[in-house]
């Protein structure tokens, strides 16, 4: 078996630091955790002020239409309302924003492309009147027919959502209502096929999933006395949003004050904008605070969703079981505006292979403009559709070969030198197989507890649960494995850098560092780990972490994985650059007392200067004395390449993240019911800085692709393109119910390239976790279950 | 319309409040207590969970006007809820807030450090959901608090499936819930040790 005897990586050694309590690779906890658990933590919704007004915004009640006039009188009349604004209320001539291609308008203008499309704002003195005067807005529509799948967005004569496109990836697609298309070719698959003992080919079909964070799209606008406005903000990215809101403002960037306020969540659906121009806009118009906060249903509406797909795989084998070629189209639904998609498709295409080596590689992936709610970034980014159909394919595979499932993926896992279908060596421990030997090692839970556990029998253990629709009848229990490939970090050549600002100084008789960055906490973790390093890299016991905001350069976007390695690989940079100016400045002012400071490598280490003998030179306190020593620079991983637009070849990623899943599940035939019983991870993350983080994402991931696996989708009419479960009455996630114990094994080899070795955490987990437990369901019922979520009726055989 | 109810203890009155106002929005916009959450506003999530006369209720499901004259304890009380409880036994009602002599004589801990709250009374619950890990974003925390530590009181030695019935009306998006059976455990394990 290749890869056997491979050396898998060796664990990170940290010198600076490893005496410091409270350091990297400890169970620090949060920073924040007192303020969340006593109410105190400001979250973006919470944001008062004095005089302050609330925005509402309308949205169109129809997918496509024209837009043949607005009548606001009114709504403007009635008593309590400040400002209407609608398109011809803009300020400038900038009236579109987006994350790559500014095609999103920030009011409608002559014409709504989706169901819930911003057409007018207001603010008025309570929430309430604001609702009532959005609904005296009268705005007549005359319907266009609307595009909702491939065949129709790509028909000769389709209605064209965008006309006279610009963008840069017009040039190389088949028709305009397609937005990016990328090719991924390598070797000859006519010739592979031929060699193949056995063929299998699915098709799979993916579901839009909504990232359903908890703290609803808020943020609270101020204007200044400068014709700025302070913004208050819930966001995964502040100078992102910065460079989108200015041009519409007409202000310059230093006029717009961005503070990160509590953040509920976000898992890529803070990416894009959403209130933020319009908040700006309405405090400016009025002159008042205004705070804007969406409700559940408008959230659904408010944010875009995890793209739906439909994938369309082809792989063969040897009767050895070995992988021959794979031929591969996916299709993703990108709906009325650009957003993430095109980054999407780069992704989908290049891991659209998976973790296993393939010489023979065809991938075509495409993103359509439809009428369909708007597609983007959504934790695993194209990755997580992907990893569907390829493991599903797998375990076809293997039972055409004959093989077992788990020992099939390992006699093809890639490993450290492999090359993805791009030509790029994976260059950093890739223990695919080991993840999967783990998984499969762990104990299984115990079968039919209902009939061993006696009168401990619990029905809440069983499908349909307190429901009490069996006692075991009909129950059929399954098992399933998975295992994907995630990129960490912005791939295809983007500048993905961050800022770290951090200041040593003494406060109190102690010395103590304050880490200042841009980086939206949104639940993950960054504050707590920010800390750890500056204790790491300074040996102090004291850091402050300074609120996030754009008085400091930019921390990039918390999303793809990829704070911990960058910003954190910035924090602890400028930690560094400290550290040196700390040791010069002792130098200088000790360096004649004691040969060592010129001589030995000098650490810090509890609050002192020490050599690496662990010999005190001086105390920090006396180093620093009244002065303090501050660094903010910018930090970068190493520098990626766009994919080729013909075959998809290039250094296009700089990391990559592995997790493995086993779900264990009981089925009731029956009725269709599915209980989850244990779904088990083993995920490689170069090096834990924080274990008890790193835990928690990824059993929050695993439990995001459960979702996707038995119960999370958006249902849009696809008559009419408009969305039929806006709520979470109609849109369910996982309860606690629902969820089962997630045992999780981690693994730490480290990525030689990467800040400490580590490796991006947070989305392999949601890639394997849904298509172990659709595998699980499949080896439960013998069903072939091609669609997420799969829902009673798909086994029961009533769909 | 004015609406005068007992929050966490202390006499609370609520003016202006239109007829269409929920619990939960008096609660945040009126009186200062934005700790209960607004993650549905339709009773689904759990976010917004109070104790109303010692019951847990969705407050965004609650009009302002059905709390007249009733006891109601939110996440901003709930040290303080604990504490009473363990000093006077058991508060199944939840009326056993502040007195009003101490509500008038109240002031803030001078000892509390704003930036990260450190030095702040705590009850075992809290307490518990930070060491355990259960917190991330946080948005979900003090609905699963005021949840959680209301069962706890019911049933001190739950068993797992206890407690996932008693927190099964509370969403949380970040966790996967297993760091929150863990803060649950160790409340439950920590109360009885305290015994």
């Amino acid at each position: 078996m290749p890869g056997r005897n491979a050396p898998l990586g060796t664990p990170t050694k940290v010198t600076q630091g490893s005496k410091t309590k409270g350091g990297i690779g400890e169970s620090t906890l949060r920073p924040d955790g007192t303020l969340k658990v006593t109410g105190e933590f400001a979250y973006s919704s919470d944001m008062w002020h004095e005089d302050m007004l609330w925005g509402q915004i309308l949205r169109s009640t129809t997918a496509h239409a024209e837009i043949v006039s607005i009548d606001t009188a009114e709504a403007l009349a009635l008593p309590g309302v400040y400002a209407v604004m609608t398109y011809d209320d803009l300020p400038t001539d900038v009236r579109n924003y987006g994350l790559e291609i500014q095609d999103t308008p920030v009011l409608a203008h002559g014409r709504v492309r989706h169901h819930g499309e911003p057409v007018a704002i207001v603010a008025a003195d309570h929430p309430e009147t604001a609702r009532r005067a959005a609904a005296k807005i009268k705005v007549e529509y005359r319907d266009l027919p609307v595009v909702t799948d491939e065949a129709s967005a790509t028909a000769p004569d389709a209605i064209l959502l965008h006309e006279n496109r610009t963008d840069h990836h017009v040039g190389h697609v088949d028709h305009p209502n397609i937005v990016h298309r990328q090719p991924i070719i390598r070797g000859d698959v006519e010739a592979a096929r031929a060699r193949a003992d056995f063929i299998v080919t699915g098709e799979y079909t993916f579901g839009m999933q909504d990232q359903a964070f908890l703290g609803p799209e808020s943020g609270l606008a101020v204007p200044a006395e400068d014709g700025g406005v302070d913004l208050y903000i819930a966001t995964q990215w502040l100078h992102s949003d910065l460079r989108q809101i200015a041009p519409v403002l007409g202000l310059p960037e230093d006029r717009i004050r961005m503070t990160l306020s509590g953040v509920g969540g976000a898992f890529g659906g803070r990416e894009d904008l959403s209130m933020q121009i319009h908040a700006c806009l309405l405090a400016l118009r009025t002159g008042k605070p205004v705070k804007i906060v969406y409700n559940r249903f408008e959230s659904f509406f408010g944010h875009v969703h995890r793209h739906p797909a439909k994938l369309t795989y082809e792989h063969g084998a040897t009767k050895d079981g070995k992988l021959t070629h794979l031929k591969a189209r996916i299709v993703l639904d990108g709906g009325a505006y650009a957003s993430a998609s095109p980054a999407v498709v780069g992704n989908a295409a290049s891991l659209g292979a998976g973790p296993y080596v393939i010489d023979d590689v065809d991938i075509d992936c495409i993103a359509l403009y439809t009428n369909n709610p708007p597609c983007g970034a959504m934790r695993g980014f194209g990755a997580v559709q992907a990893c569907f159909a390829y493991e599903a394919q797998m375990d076809k595979l293997a039972d055409a070969v004959g093989m077992d499932r788990v020992e099939f993926r390992r006699l093809n896992a890639m490993e450290q030198g492999s090359l993805l279908p791009t030509g790029q060596a994976v260059d950093s421990p890739a223990p695919v197989a080991e993840l999967l030997r783990r998984v499969k090692a762990m104990p299984l839970p115990p079968e039919q507890q209902w009939l061993t556990a006696g009168e401990a029998a619990d029905v809440r253990q069983l499908p349909g649960g307190l429901s009490n629709t069996t006692h075991g009848e009909g129950v059929v229990r399954g098992v399933g494995y998975a295992v994907g490939i995630k990129n960490v970090g912005f791939s295809e050549g983007f500048d993905d850098y961050s800022t770290a600002r951090v200041r040593m100084e003494v406060v109190g008789g102690e010395p103590v560092a304050t880490v200042h960055t841009a980086m939206a906490e949104v639940g993950q973790g960054g504050v707590t780990v920010h800390a750890q390093i500056a204790r790491t890299e300074l040996g102090v016991a004291q850091v402050t972490i300074h609120p996030a905001d754009t008085q400091v350069g930019s921390a990039g976007s918390t999303s793809a994985s990829r704070q911990t390695y960058v910003t954190g690989g910035a924090v602890k940079n400028s930690c560094e650059l400290v550290r040196e100016k700390v040791l010069e400045a002792g130098r200088r002012k000790f360096g004649s007392y004691h040969p060592a400071w010129a001589t030995a490598e000098l650490l810090l280490e509890g609050g002192k200067v020490v050599t690496d003998a662990g010999e005190v030179l001086a105390d920090l306190v006396d180093v620093l004395g009244e002065e303090s020593v501050e660094v903010e620079a910018e930090w970068r991983h190493r520098p990626t390449e766009p994919f080729d637009l013909r075959t998809g070849q290039g250094f296009g990623h700089v990391q990559y993240s592995f997790a493995a899943h086993r779900a264990v599940v009981e089925v009731d035939t029956e009725l269709g019911l599915v209980k989850v019983i244990e779904l088990a991870c083993a995920q490689d993350v170069g090096k834990a800085l924080n274990p008890l983080s790193v835990v928690g994402q990824i059993q929050g991931g695993t439990t995001q692709g459960l979702g996707i696996a038995v119960m999370e989708e958006i249902v849009v009419d696809p008559k009419t393109a408009k969305v039929r479960n806006p709520s979470f009455t109609d849109y369910l996630i996982p309860t606690i119910l629902d969820t089962p114990t997630i045992p999780v094994d981690v693994l730490e080899l480290a990525d030689e390239h990467a800040p400490y070795g580590l490796r991006g955490v947070g989305e392999a987990p949601t890639l394997s976790s849904t298509p172990a437990v659709l595998a699980a369901i499949r080896n439960a019922t013998g069903l072939e279950l091609t669609k997420t979520p799969v829902r009673p009726e798909h086994l029961t055989g009533t769909a | 319309m004015r609406v005068n109810f007992t929050v966490n203890g202390r006499p609370q009155e609520a003016d202006d409040v239109w007829e269409g106002e929920s619990l939960l929005y008096v609660l945040r916009e009126r009186l200062g207590l934005p700790g209960s959450k607004n993650a549905c506003e339709q009773g689904e999530c759990g976010s917004c969970t109070v104790r109303l006369d010692g019951v847990p209720v969705c407050s965004c499901l609650v009009a302002a006007g059905q709390v007249e004259g009733r006891e109601v304890v939110t996440v901003e009380g709930l040290a303080d809820h604990a504490r009473q409880r363990t000093e006077h036994g058991s508060c199944g009602t939840g009326s056993c807030g502040t007195s009003l002599d101490a509500a008038k004589q109240w002031q803030p801990k001078g000892d509390t450090d704003s930036q990260t709250g450190e030095g702040t009374e705590l009850a075992p619950i809290q307490q518990a959901f930070i060491d355990a890990g259960a917190v991330q974003c946080g948005f979900c925390t003090p609905g699963l608090l005021v949840a959680a530590d209301e069962m706890l009181e019911q049933n001190p030695n739950p068993t797992d499936a206890d407690i996932r019935e008693a927190l099964s009306g509370n969403l949380c998006r970040c966790t996967g819930y297993e760091k929150i059976m863990d803060a649950v455990r160790l409340a439950a394990a920590r109360q009885g040790e305290a015994v």
